[in-house]
């Protein structure tokens, strides 16, 4: 590590702390406006300080909301990430698996066929997959939700990527050791792979928390709204106005899963960085 | 116990052919040592004894079942591999129980299984540690525990010392051969290194491009070398090769003689400059430089005189140690 001393420090630390305070002041600010009341905010100048209806506010968007309560949001939106995490992750495994350690005819083809889909994002093929969703009934169900984001050519790649790196010898050992490939994919590869598998998970968590385009199109009742949507939902149209301590407050809560997988994970993620087990 | 035997044994991958038939009966409780130069097909060899590649042709019969279309598990072999290929994760008592778990032994019998062979390979104090917090000497052991546990009838060693350094290496090479003494159970060893053959093999394959050049007694096969490959292979430094053209009384085709065979003398067979001495204490490496630019190595005792760089000296040999070998590289009788 590169040593600095006397101004150098103060510098570096000064630019963090101007860095940290510009990005957090937003947070800070929906914070503040979620332990206030409607008045406190609409009439300026606004406070930096919070006020004292935290409990409150908070009580009543989780329970009410002003579509629908902000806890059943919170519920489909964690479905719906927690759906698409591991199931990107369980398909991208198996795939995986199956392009490194099985000679099948059209193995390179289904490779590149997988590779392709990388350059087709959500948006590109969302109108084909709505119709498709659609006619499965699936509209306003988690099914609807998970099913379309589930696939991810960008995990069957890492994992490809990271299973070449398994020496063969340790298959044939396993062979050796009377384990048939389904055993030693879960008794040897499956652990190997834990790090690189919770460093996804926390990166598709947040992928799948934070969809906006595709709930929106499918999710038209209230209930099976997810929470990143949900806030755009409660803008008000036309000359209602806006309940801004209950949105602020919505913000602050669809904020917080996320935070606490990232902490969650953290350990995991970084000895997945600093250590080889190979 | 078992024994194995190779009938014709070939493979090819695509059209070059890397096995092109061996034939061998090893006994039960035999050391053989496959040994040849990198690329020549060992570890095919050995690998379609184990059943991690399909011959091509002919046969492998173990306790003389046919086991050709038998996988690895059910060969009764257990194999150590060159960069020992423990499982990461799991400690050394797990990377030994693996097998024994798939297979169902009881719990108690594993245990005391892998504590057997813990004693006998000194890795009790390990047993809880992950390979990566093990030295490159207690991975190779616990590689070698791996396959003792099993109980198998043949061990297979794929260059198991290749990646140990020097010191440790002639270590453990004692420690095989002792627990295979102890064990008594027929194993095939692949090495490139021919002092490691030497010293274990009971019998050894000398290969060569997918050949067995020739069979048998490391010191049958030193003292009297099937081939101008295997008289230049086995035995360090190497025999040295001179044209029969160069010679007097000697047919066409090259003859070979050990450093050991040859004397530096006044009047020899042919002349040879001295290009430099190694003094290595207990004997002396002369090399020299014949007429026609053939390096020439002599084997001398210490105590002989050692001759100065430059300096031009006769060789002489007795002509019952030399090995005639024909254009082909087939020793002539
Ligand atoms: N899976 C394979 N496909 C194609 N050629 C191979 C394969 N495995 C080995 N070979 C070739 O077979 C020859 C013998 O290899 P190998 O048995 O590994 O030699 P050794 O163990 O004596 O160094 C080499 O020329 C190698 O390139
Ligand atoms: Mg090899």
């Amino acid at each position: 590590m590169v040593e600095k001393r006397g101004t150098g420090l103060w510098l570096t630390h000064l630019g963090l702390i101007v860095g940290i305070a510009f990005i957090f002041f937003p947070i800070w600010l929906a914070f503040v406006a979620s332990t206030v009341e409607q008045h406190d905010i609409v009439r300026p100048p606004m406070p930096l300080l919070p006020g004292d209806k935290f409990f409150e506010n908070y009580a009543r968007a989780l329970t009410s909301g002003i579509n629908a309560p902000v806890a059943t949001m919170l519920w489909n939106s964690l479905v719906m990430a927690m759906g698409i995490a591991l199931g990107k992750i369980a398909i991208s495994l198996l795939s995986a698996f199956a392009i490194v350690y099985f000679r099948f005819p059209g193995r390179q083809l289904f490779f590149w066929l997988i590779f392709l889909t990388l350059m087709l994002p959500v948006e590109v093929r969302i109108v084909p997959t709505y119709e498709v969703i659609a006619n499965f009934g699936m509209l306003n169900s988690y099914q609807g939700l998970i099913l379309p984001l589930i696939a991810s050519a960008t995990a069957t790649f890492l994992f490809r990527q990271f299973f070449m790196t398994v020496p063969d010898e340790l298959a044939e050992a396993a062979r050796v050791d009377g384990a048939k490939p389904m055993r030693f994919f879960f008794d040897i590869l499956l652990p190997m792979s834990r790090t690189n598998i919770a460093a996804l998970f926390v990166i598709l968590f947040i992928y799948g928390w934070n969809q906006y385009l595709w709930p929106l199109l499918i999710t038209t009742e209230p209930e099976m709204n997810t929470i990143v949507m949900g806030i755009k939902q409660m803008f008000p149209s036309g000359d209602d106005f806006a309940h801004w301590p209950t949105i602020m407050a919505t913000s602050i809560l669809a904020m917080v899963p996320p935070v606490i997988v990232v902490i969650g994970m953290q350990k995991l993620f970084i000895r997945g960085l600093v250590e080889s087990e190979k | 116990m078992a024994t194995v035997t190779l009938e014709n044994l070939k493979k090819s991958f695509g059209k070059t052919e890397v096995i092109q038939g061996i034939d061998i009966d090893i006994a039960d409780g035999e050391f053989v040592v496959i040994v040849g130069p990198s690329g020549c097909g060992k570890s095919t060899l050995l690998r379609m004894v184990a059943g991690l590649e399909t011959a091509t042709s002919g046969e492998v019969r173990i306790d003389g079942k046919r086991v050709n279309d038998v996988e690895p598990m059910d060969r009764d072999i257990a194999m150590v591999f060159q960069n020992y290929a423990l499982y990461p994760h799991m400690s050394v008592f797990d990377n030994m129980a693996y097998g024994l778990k798939i297979q169902k032994v009881a719990k108690p019998e594993i245990a005391e299984r892998v504590q057997t062979a813990a004693k006998l390979l000194q890795l009790e104090p390990y047993l809880q540690r992950k390979p990566r917090e093990l030295s490159g000497g207690q991975r190779q052991r616990v590689a070698m525990g791996r396959a003792i546990v099993r109980k198998p009838a043949v061990f297979l060693f794929d260059e198991p010392l290749s990646n140990l350094d020097a010191k440790l290496r002639v270590q453990m090479r004692l420690e095989i051969k002792a627990l295979q003494r102890e064990l008594g159970v027929t194993s095939l060893y692949v090495t490139h290194d021919q002092v490691e053959a030497m010293t274990l093999a009971d019998r050894m394959i000398v290969m060569n491009a997918g050949v067995a050049d020739q069979i048998g007694a490391p010191l049958d096969v030193y003292a009297d070398p099937a081939t101008e490959f295997v008289a230049g292979f086995i035995g360090s430094p190497p025999t040295n090769f001179i044209d029969a053209a160069l010679l007097d009384g000697e047919r066409a085709g090259r003859i070979g003689i050990r450093p050991e065979h040859v004397r530096l003398a006044e009047q020899g067979r042919i002349e040879a400059v001295v290009v430099y001495a190694e003094a290595l204490g207990a004997e002396t490496l002369v090399h020299l430089r014949a007429g026609d630019g053939q390096q020439i190595t002599v084997r001398q005792e210490s105590g002989l005189a050692i001759p100065t760089e430059g300096q031009s000296c006769g060789l002489a040999w007795d002509s019952a140690q030399v090995m005639r070998f024909d254009e082909a590289g087939l020793r002539q009788r």
